[in-house]
């Protein structure tokens, strides 16, 4: 029998089986143990979490090959990486790895100021940050496989995240309620592909996964993206910049399971030690803003 | 029947659309409240080692595996058909199953994502025409127990065919994942043969 890899379908369906849970950023094969104990359901490895890219400054690119082979070793859940914007050639040096996913990242400093990478060239699928349904259906008509909101990352606050998963929500519950002979005028206003506007009219939510990212710190954040519609969650910085890593993934894990249940969102909230230290976005000067990366 | 997906992580609303494709209304089970509502289960594809925690860490681990042990029907598809076997392989350390078919199965047998794919798969029992299978970081079985019926194998990487449906009386397992396609008859085999 045929077999057919890279298709759309196995790029979106390995998404959709990270759904309702949490993928958490590591930085060594360590914390990628802690990880998959506490019931990640992937781990992203990278060498700097956002809240150091952040605080040392400088150009943030892809991890070392070592660094993300000894993760993939170590663990057996699925291990993405990340890529700069529009750095195919970073893409291909992780798909020769073999990481289960692409992170085109705006955490890392962008390559390609007009650019993203086309993603329909690779057969690993790639997971994108957005901020709005345009941008969102920009990078699905590039090939990504699974968005995630974009939320200011390295900050602890979620403020950033709660604003996009409104954005999108709320865009695509309008286009739900448009005429046919409304959705040309809405692809040119989003600056999005009539046909992606089109479906996503009809069926009322994305093609592809949509997770949250940016700023996530407590189960009680997890749990709010959650409840906003959010397919499941990244933590960034949130977990291993605490006081308790070990504690605090297994809480969040947790509290994206049972988003509904705020008895066990307490419960997961308990005794959690110190969470990561928080700038608040609206302090950040606007050049320092990672969300508004990406075109 | 009341048919349940278990809801702790994974594509379980694709299962319960699936199910709902064959007129059958499932509920979402995360708690032994709803597990004792229901004749029937659906073990969805996801990370399996997260499923095993979150099961454990919300008690409904011990009560499946009785349930199980009783006869309740249950289908899992890929971390679904992990949770069934008897053995695995591959395995984080130390990583338990509910258990049930007397297979030994290979976790991410057919590799990383990038060796994920989909095939059309024959499988005589579920359905006349080919199944469209789409294996994603997928399992495979590698030792069957005499009482364990193979329903559709598959040639793996390593050029030897492995099963890839399997049934064991009430039991259904497949290590590739109708519920995000169209086809609706590993659906619809577990619900009229199995279950019945």
């Amino acid at each position: 029998m045929a077999q057919e890899s890279g298709t759309s379908r196995v790029k979106r369906g390995m998404a959709e089986m990270l759904k309702g849970g949490v993928i958490m950023d590591v930085v060594n094969v360590e914390q990628a143990k802690i990880a998959e104990d506490a019931g990640a359901v992937a781990v992203m490895a990278l060498e700097r979490v956002p809240a150091d890219i952040r605080a040392q400054g400088g150009v943030a690119r892809m991890s070392d090959p070592d660094m993300i082979q000894a993760i993939q070793a170590a663990v057996s859940i699925p291990v993405m990486a990340k890529a700069r914007i529009g750095h195919f050639v970073e893409a291909q040096i992780l798909q020769s790895l073999g990481v289960d996913y692409i992170d085109e990242s705006e955490v890392l400093t962008p390559t390609d100021y007009a650019n993203h990478i086309n993603k329909w060239d690779f057969t690993i699928p790639f997971v994108c940050g957005a901020t709005n349904l345009g941008e969102a259906l920009r990078r699905i008509n590039e090939g990504a496989a699974m968005i995630r909101s974009k939320g200011e990352a390295g900050t602890g606050d979620v403020s950033n995240a709660m604003t996009h998963m409104r954005q999108i929500g709320g865009e695509i519950r309008r286009l739900t309620s448009m005429r046919d002979d409304e959705l040309y005028v809405a692809a040119k206003e989003m600056q999005a592909p009539y046909d992606l506007v089109k479906e996503v009219a009809a069926t009322g939510k994305l093609p592809v996964v949509l997770f949250t990212a940016g700023g996530i710190a407590t189960p009680a954040d997890a749990a709010l993206m959650m409840q906003m519609g959010a397919d499941g969650v990244f933590i960034g910085s949130g977990i291993f910049k605490s006081g308790d890593p070990k504690r605090r993934a297994s809480a969040c894990v947790k509290a994206t399971t049972f988003y509904n249940d705020p008895k066990v969102v307490a419960d997961a909230s308990r005794g959690l030690g110190e969470a990561m230290v928080g700038i608040n976005v609206a302090d950040l000067p606007a050049p320092h803003r990672l969300s508004e990366r990406g075109w | 029947m009341r048919v349940g997906v278990l809801a702790l992580q994974g594509d379980f609303r694709e299962h319960v659309g699936a199910l709902s494709h064959c007129q059958v209304q499932a509920i979402e089970v995360r708690r032994v409240s709803e597990l004792e509502s229901i004749d029937a289960l659906v073990i969805p594809g996801g990370e399996s080692t997260t499923i095993v925690s979150l099961a454990k860490t919300f008690e409904v681990f011990e009560p499946i595996k009785k349930r199980i042990a009783a006869g309740m029907p249950v289908y899992g598809s890929c971390a679904g058909m992990i949770m069934l076997a008897n053995q695995i392989v591959a395995a984080k350390e130390g990583q338990e199953t509910f258990g049930g078919i007397d297979i030994t199965v290979r976790r991410n047998a057919f590799g990383r994502q990038i060796d994920s794919f989909e095939s059309d798969v024959i499988a005589p029992a579920i359905s006349n025409s080919t199944i469209r299978a789409v294996f994603i970081r997928a399992p495979w079985v590698e030792k069957v127990g005499k009482d364990v019926e193979v329903l559709a194998t598959y040639t793996g990487t390593d050029g030897v065919s492995h099963a890839v449906a399997v049934r064991q009386g009430h039991l259904l397992a497949t290590a590739f994942h109708p519920e995000i396609t169209d086809d609706y008859s590993v659906h619809r085999y577990f619900l009229e043969k199995v279950c019945k």
